[in-house]
């Protein structure tokens, strides 16, 4: 996961939980039954509209809400492998990071637009758009370890010796 | 409302952790400052973490790996079991410490809530888990406290947003993920970032028609929702001497939605009698600790409230939404369906007639407040009034179950989040507000301010 391109999903601020994933879908346990929901409360036309992107820009408190996984768990299996916001709520940071998504945090300066081409170059801790580059923070070393080993099931899978 | 020190609007998870990019979390672990020798001076949450963790301290930052004393989930344990054997765990770590309580969807709404509620009762009893709570017990948090599960310093998670309730009973507490908890029925760990705390100095008391869901929805509307993000919340001030259990409940519950990863109110002489024999000593706070902010409330300058959509830091008087059209009001939740909400309530309708445009629906917030308020004469008043009673659970707060609303409804409710299609159609509205504001409103119809109502 050393590098990832592609075109954005342009969020704004306070993209709450029900928005990324409404109550009535709670009774859902599979994953991929739950990429049929992502970001289904947002805009009815998703998840349909996320065509293959899989790097979110949002603006601040992301995830922000209830503790549901399927929150995070339905974006994951819709394809979202990056989502760069300027802060994020915690329980929704902790399930994406258990989920395996990449989370970067980065100042209110970074203005891209819907559709825009960005490329995270993680190696780096470097985000380039538009001929323009910022740095972001980079996950601590353990989180980054979770979420390179594809979540926290299979992480914890292998500290169990499994 | 005094200012004394704002709470930093740009907080940054990552830049206070930038000293452990490059290490692992191992090296974090049951590690304590270099302060060590020095007499510390510390928060609540920094000494309970200290203790789970057997340090002298935990600094804001931090991040250590911390043993729960209890772990609570609901119906989405059928997740978590989902999760823990794709893990390939077999045992739980310590089936005394696992509660699972059926609240969101109860009785079963649909076949796949039911199979998900009948794996969970298969994985009880192979597992010997004796904390469990089937339908109609009540909300989680209202029957973790109720039961007295929940002892006050003690650390607990749960697989729900509004864990941080448990602060109510001077314990640490916080919400987290399935999978996290899959991994906590596991091994028994899990890794917390020890948390900056804000402090919040409450004076005096509250005038007719005020109350605690009233002073914490101001709160939340000055702090914004995520000004206490990743934070420990604490209630101080010798308002606290006064403030009951279901009061402390309510402001720990809704410290949630300003982003807190915890909240907790002081260990005091309330909390000494509501427990009686299950009270334990806690530790409280150094008064010269660290904190992040503190602000000071005097609650006799408090009015009424209402969180108006859709977001619950959206705060305004109820006298400036006053006149709204409501269709449906919702009294109930782990955040205000307790005996005293339901009393205030019952008091205002008491021989009168709800609106006829209006749909009363009372979910009491578990079987004991149904009971008690059966006894009372409280719940007749509401039924009498027009109330309909639904199952002890979370009713229709998350939009999954029971009394949602319609494209082009507006509901006035004392639950906890007034999101965009929280309680149904993402076309109607909800407004947050105190059981006084919802009753009196179900009894004109429109959004009204209690004070004139309530004797």
């Amino acid at each position: 996961m050393a590098k990832i391109q592609g075109k954005v999903i342009r969020l704004g601020d306070n993209i709450d939980t029900d928005l990324i994933y409404p109550g009535k879908y709670l009774a859902i346990f599979d994953a991929q039954e739950m990429a049929l929901h992502a970001l289904e409360g947002f805009d009815a036309g998703y998840p349909a509209k996320i065509g293959g992107r899989q790097i979110i820009v949002a603006g601040r408190n992301f995830g922000c809400g209830s503790s549901r996984e399927q929150a995070a768990t339905s974006l994951a299996s819709a394809g979202i492998k990056v989502i760069v916001a300027e802060s994020f709520a915690r329980i929704f940071f902790r399930n994406a990071v258990n989920q395996g998504i990449l989370l970067v945090q980065v100042d209110r300066s970074l203005q891209v637009a819907d559709n825009a081409e960005v490329s995270i170059d993680l190696d780096k801790s470097l985000i380039k758009y538009d001929g323009k580059e910022m740095a972001f923070i980079p996950l601590p070393a353990f989180l980054l370890e979770i979420v390179e080993s594809g979540g926290l099931v299979n992480y914890t899978r292998r500290k169990l010796g499994r | 409302m005094i200012l004394c020190n704002p709470v930093p609007t740009s907080w940054n998870f990552f830049r206070l952790n930038v000293f452990c990019l490059s290490a692992n979390i191992s090296f974090y672990i049951h590690k304590s400052t270099r302060q060590e020798d020095m007499s510390l001076s510390l928060t609540f949450v920094q000494k309970a973490l200290a203790i789970n963790i057997g340090a002298k301290s935990v600094v804001p930052g931090q991040i250590i790996e911390a043993s729960p004393d209890g772990a609570m989930s609901h119906e989405n344990a059928g997740l978590v079991i989902k999760q823990f054997k794709e893990m390939g765990a077999e045992k739980v770590f310590d089936r005394e410490k696992i509660h699972i309580i059926f609240d969101h969807r109860v009785p079963a709404n649909t076949d796949k809530t039911a199979e998900g509620q009948a794996t969970v009762r298969r994985f009880v009893t192979e597992q010997g888990i004796r904390r469990f709570h089937d339908v109609g017990d009540g909300v989680c948090h209202q029957v973790m406290v109720e039961n007295h599960y929940i002892k006050p310093g003690l650390v607990y998670v749960g697989t729900d947003s509004h864990t941080t309730s448990y602060g109510a009973l001077s314990a640490f507490s916080t919400g987290i993920g399935a999978t996290e908890m899959a991994a906590v029925w596991a091994t028994g760990k899990i890794w917390l970032r020890g948390p900056e705390t804000l402090r919040l100095i409450l004076h005096g008391k509250f005038p007719k028609g005020v109350y605690a869901k009233d002073l914490i929805l101001q709160i939340i509307g000055d702090v914004t929702a995520e000004g206490a993000n990743y934070m420990a919340v604490e209630f101080d001030g010798e308002a606290m001497e006064r403030m009951s259990i279901s009061e402390r409940f309510t402001l720990c519950n809704l410290s949630m939605e300003m982003g807190a990863k915890s909240a907790v109110c002081p260990p005091n002489k309330i909390l000494q009698d509501y427990l009686g024999k299950d009270y334990v000593d806690a530790p409280w706070s150094d008064p010269d600790a660290g904190f992040a902010g503190t602000r000071e409330y005097d609650l006799a300058k408090l009015v009424p409230v209402v969180s108006a959509p859709h977001q619950v830091d959206n705060v305004q008087p109820v006298t400036a939404l006053a006149g709204l059209e409501i269709n449906q009001v919702f009294l109930g939740s782990c955040t205000n369906g307790r005996e005293d909400d339901l009393s205030i309530a019952a008091k205002i309708v008491k021989g009168k007639r709800i609106h006829p445009r209006v749909r009363l629906i009372i979910a009491p917030a578990s079987r004991k407040v149904m009971l008690d308020s059966i006894a009372s004469g409280d719940l007749a008043e509401l039924i009498r009034a027009g109330g309909t009673i639904i199952t002890p659970g979370c009713g229709p707060c998350l939009g999954a179950h029971q009394g949602l609303l319609a494209a082009g409804e507006r509901a006035l409710a004392t639950s906890n989040r007034n999101f965009k299609g929280r309680m149904g159609s993402p076309d109607a509205e909800v407004y947050l507000g105190s059981p006084a504001t919802a009753a009196v409103s179900a009894l004109t119809g429109v959004i009204t301010d209690p004070r004139e109502y309530v004797k």
